[in-house]
Formats: structure tokens, C-alpha cells, sequence
């Protein structure tokens, strides 16, 4: 085991570093810029039952230290993924990945998961339950702690892996979604999603996102992730995935100190392609600076 | 895709709103016109894209319009300043499809990349017409350029202060041509959808994420399924094209 290396579910990853649903495609963009096998892992772009387009353009807003998108969900659909994404992965990933995968209805939720749920290449099932671009599901599973403990009960019964929730920051006691989730059988939680926002075009007085909301993230929303990650790793006794906002191996570090396992870089991947890589890179000076040893030691460090 | 470290070199004021930049570093991943840049500025999120006005040896000449916070940022810019920048972005024109008589039509700041597309098409040995549109005399860049390359070139303005009085598709009416090549605002490229006689490429400008693939901030619905306008475009067939209205 190395310095860096860390425990998620059972599956050990060589370092805690995850890119984050929706901002790594399936792998193959980043490939060309350096080898991904050097990332604890990866969570692939949010897998649907069916194929889907998503919302309409603009789907991007700038904001300061962050962005909002609306991308809706877009993905071809898990036969798809299983039948020509996987395939295409496996020649430039080696390593278990994250499915990530999201749904309109409870059943959506258990077909698509008991379906990547049975290919080998997949280590980890991250279920969103967050997502705030889609009418009628993603984050309305995740802002009500019966509704999020039905998807879990309904994935655990058809899947073997680890099932991971990925929960909404938008909601008033995130706390109790995560009890919820834990106690209908969750295996890890997963968070912060990106918080709800809006911008308007001064020009022409209208949102600037087609679909007018989106989900903020970027660096300014990671004390947010700081704060959640702490509040729910204190309440829950599985594994805690941070993520929100993350840029630098020092973020790792401080949501791995709040409560995290393992961390997820999400927006930090479009704006520098070398994001993740980067952090991993960094991670053993930063440790180095502030007296940690190994990784696997400082997880809930901050009392 | 390659992320690298480029130095300007020049940062010249063009008309009222436009500037041409040149910056020198390494464009190997520059394979097509067409394609764009992606270029990390200091306090701004997002990356800002900026289409390939020219590329050879090692200087990459970008033209840019201001137009918000990034081109205002990038027009106080000075020599020697250098800036992260993504290359090798988009898939960028085809230039085989184009017949002997390709016309080439750019709008505003829709012109640049038509540049080095004409230059690699008159070393083809093709006969190349470009046709410039703007909207008044004091907003022209880039005719003389397209003249040095030995392109005919014809200048439409919307108030009839030079050349051609009207839009691109004004002057197209006067053209022979085999195939076709646009770049423009929206309402150019759908006036040339229907006013065109033959097949054509046109490059689309979306809000981007990334700008390389990754983000689906930027797709759209074509004839032939979903594309990003970053990676599977911006170029795009006229035949594959499905207009979102």
C-alpha cells in the first residue's frame, strides 16, 4: 500500500483522486493528454435507462470562481454505455470505475443499476439522486429522506457492488437524507452535487441558461463541501466521498480531514485538463508540508 | 489537445472592436482550419474560445472581437505576456469536398477562420472566392489579407458604405462557385442554408464548458445524432444540419 492509497468500499485505490460524473466524459478526452490509470478512479458521465439529449443551449454560465451548468442528463442510454462506451474505456482504463447513473422513477434507478451492476469493469455504483437539471427526478429523490431511502432499498436488492448515494446540498437537513440512505443499505454517501443557481444577461434581461436554473459549481462552493462533507461523515459509520469545488491536493486534504475517504475534482477537469493528474501529483509535497504519512490515516482528522 | 504556454508577440487594434493577436509557442496540434483555441485568462473561470485566424511555424495568429470581460481583457494585453492555451481543438473544414471553385463567406468576426482555410485552398490550386460581410465600411478587416493570398474577394455591407450594398447572400448571387464555406452569426448561416445551390461547411458557435468534449455543455441535434459543437464540430455539413427553432 502506498502513502496515497486509500480503501473505498472494499476496493482499494491508489490514491484518493476521482474526476467527478459529468466532467470526464467516458475517459477518452483526458486519455489523450496523460495515462488515467493514474487516477484512483474515475466516475463516468450519468447513465440513464434510456438514451437522453438533455436541455436545451446555453447550457453554460459563467460565474465568479465557478460556473452553472444545465446539461440535463445527456447520455446514450446504459445499453449503450455497456455495449459501446465500456468497450472503449477498457482500452485506455485498466482500473475498476465509477457508474454513475440517474433515473425518473424508483425502477429506472434498479434496471439501470442491476445492468452495470454486472459488468466486471465496473467497481462502484454512484447513484445520483442530486441531480438539479431534470423535471420529475434526479434531485426530487434526494430533497426527501424516504424518497432517497427507496432508490437505495429498491438498487441495493438488484446489485452486488458498493452503492454509493449521491446527494443534493440543496435541501435543508442533509443530515438526515444520509441516515436515511444509510439505513436502507447504502454502502457510501457521495456529496456535495452543485447547488442550485442562476444568472441573468444584462443585455438582454433574460436568464442565460435555456433552461433559466443550473447547478453551480467550481471553487467557490468547496467550503460548502467542507461544512456537508463534516456534517454528514459525524452522523453516518460508511464512507464518505467529498467532492465540491475541489482544485488542489490542499482541498483534498482538508475534505479528507472533514470526513472524506476519497475525492472527487469535478469542474476543476474543464477548465484544466491536467486538473486531476495535477492534484495527484502535488498530494505527496502537501502531505510532506503538513506532517501526514499516509492518507489512509487523516480521514475525519478535524474534530 | 494539447495544453501549452504561448507568449504574445503582437496585439494589434483592427477597427473599433477587433484585435489581431499573434503568439508565439507550439502548434503542432493545429491540424485544420477551422479549429479553435481555448485560452485560460487570470480571474475568469471559464476558458474563452477563440477560433484559428492563421497558424504557421510557430506563431498563431487569433483575431477577436471584444465583445465581455475575456476579449476586454485580452485587448489590454501586451508583448511578451503570455497566456495558457488549449489547442487542437474542433474538427475544422474539409477541404477535399470543396470542387475548383470553393466561395468562402464570413460574417463579422465569423472572417478569421476563413483565412487560413483560404490559404490552404489557393495552394490546392483552387480558384477561391471569399466574400466579407459587416455592417458598415468602418468595421472591414481582413480584405486586403484575403487579396495578398490571391483570393476574389467581394465586401458586402448591410448600409451599402463599401462594396456589395446588402448581406453575403447579396453578393453570392454574382459568384460561379462549386461548394461553399461559412462562418457568421446565426442568421447569416440560415440565410445561406436556403439561398445556396450546392453542399457546403458551416462552423457553429455555441456557450462552451470545456471545449473539449467533455462537459456536453455544447451539444446539438444533427441529422446523423447528438454532436458537441466543440469536439464533433464546429464545422458542420450542411446536409447533416437540423436548425433548433
Amino acid at each position: 500500500m502506498g502513502r496515497l492509497s486509500v480503501n473505498l468500499c472494499g476496493i482499494e485505490l491508489d490514491n484518493p483522486v476521482i474526476p467527478a460524473s459529468g466532467t470526464f466524459g467516458y475517459g477518452y478526452e483526458f486519455a489523450e493528454l496523460y495515462d488515467i490509470n493514474e487516477l484512483g478512479t474515475f466516475s463516468f458521465k450519468g447513465t440513464t435507462k434510456d438514451p437522453r439529449f438533455g436541455n436545451p443551449t446555453p447550457r453554460i454560465a459563467e460565474c465568479t470562481a465557478g460556473m452553472i451548468n444545465a446539461v440535463g442528463l445527456q447520455n446514450p442510454g446504459v445499453e449503450k454505455v455497456i455495449s459501446e462506451e465500456l468497450p472503449k474505456l477498457k482500452k485506455c482504463f485498466n482500473k475498476k470505475v465509477m457508474a454513475n447513473v440517474s433515473g425518473f422513477a424508483v425502477e429506472d434507478y434498479a434496471y439501470t443499476c442491476e445492468m452495470l451492476d454486472k459488468q466486471e469493469q465496473v467497481g462502484w455504483l454512484e447513484v445520483n439522486v442530486s441531480c438539479p437539471n431534470v423535471h420529475g427526478g434526479g434531485m426530487s429523490f434526494g430533497t426527501n429522506p424516504e424518497a432517497a431511502a427507496e432508490v437505495t432499498a429498491a438498487v441495493k436488492k438488484v446489485t452486488t457492488k458498493p452503492v454509493i448515494i449521491k446527494l443534493s446540498p440543496n435541501v435543508t437537513d442533509i443530515v438526515a437524507i444520509a441516515k436515511a440512505c444509510e439505513a436502507a443499505g447504502a454502502d457510501g454517501i457521495s456529496l456535495i452535487n452543485t447547488l442550485l443557481g442562476m444568472r441573468i444577461d444584462l443585455k438582454t434581461k433574460k436568464p442565460v441558461i435555456a433552461n433559466k436554473m443550473g447547478g453551480f459549481s467550481g471553487s467557490a462552493i468547496f467550503p460548502v463541501a467542507v461544512r456537508m462533507v463534516y456534517q454528514v461523515a459525524n452522523a453516518v459509520d460508511i464512507p464518505v466521498v467529498g467532492m465540491g469545488g475541489v482544485t488542489t491536493a490542499e482541498d483534498v486534504v482538508e475534505l479528507m480531514l472533514a470526513g472524506a475517504t476519497a475525492v472527487e475534482v469535478g469542474a476543476a477537469n474543464l477548465i484544466d485538463p491536467m486538473a486531476s493528474k495535477n492534484i495527484i501529483d502535488d498530494l505527496p509535497r502537501v502531505m510532506d508540508k503538513y506532517g501526514i504519512n499516509n492518507l489512509n490515516d487523516i480521514t475525519g482528522g478535524a474534530k | 489537445m494539447k495544453q501549452s504556454i504561448f507568449t504574445i508577440t503582437e496585439n494589434t487594434q483592427l477597427t473599433a472592436t477587433v484585435f489581431r493577436m499573434k503568439l508565439k509557442g507550439d502548434v503542432s496540434d493545429i491540424t485544420s482550419s477551422g479549429q479553435f483555441v481555448n485560452i485560460k485568462l487570470d480571474g475568469l473561470y471559464l476558458r474563452r474560445p477563440i477560433s484559428v485566424c492563421d497558424c504557421e511555424d510557430d506563431v498563431l495568429t487569433l483575431i477577436y472581437k471584444v465583445v465581455g470581460k475575456g476579449t476586454e481583457q485580452m485587448a489590454k494585453m501586451q508583448a511578451g505576456e503570455k497566456l495558457d492555451i488549449l489547442t487542437g481543438l474542433g474538427n475544422g473544414y474539409n477541404t477535399e469536398l470543396s470542387g475548383d471553385k470553393p466561395v468562402l463567406l464570413g460574417g463579422g468576426v465569423g472572417v478569421p477562420p476563413l483565412y487560413m482555410l483560404c490559404k490552404k485552398l489557393i495552394a490546392q490550386g483552387k480558384a477561391v472566392s471569399v466574400v466579407l460581410g459587416f455592417n458598415t465600411k468602418d468595421e472591414i478587416f481582413c480584405e486586403e489579407d484575403f487579396k495578398a493570398l490571391g483570393a476574389k474577394v467581394y465586401v458586402a455591407t448591410a448600409d451599402g458604405s463599401y462594396g456589395i450594398k446588402g448581406f453575403v447572400t447579396d453578393a453570392l448571387k454574382e459568384i460561379d462557385y462549386t461548394y461553399f464555406y461559412t462562418c457568421g452569426p446565426e442568421p447569416m448561416l440560415k440565410a445561406l442554408y436556403k439561398a445556396t445551390q450546392t453542399s457546403g461547411q458551416f462552423s457553429f458557435e455555441e456557450r462552451m464548458g470545456c471545449g473539449f468534449g467533455a462537459c456536453m455543455g455544447c451539444s446539438c441535434k444533427t441529422v446523423s445524432g447528438y454532436k458537441r459543437i466543440c469536439k464533433d464540430g464546429p464545422v458542420l455539413e450542411k446536409e447533416e444540419i437540423l436548425w433548433a427553432d
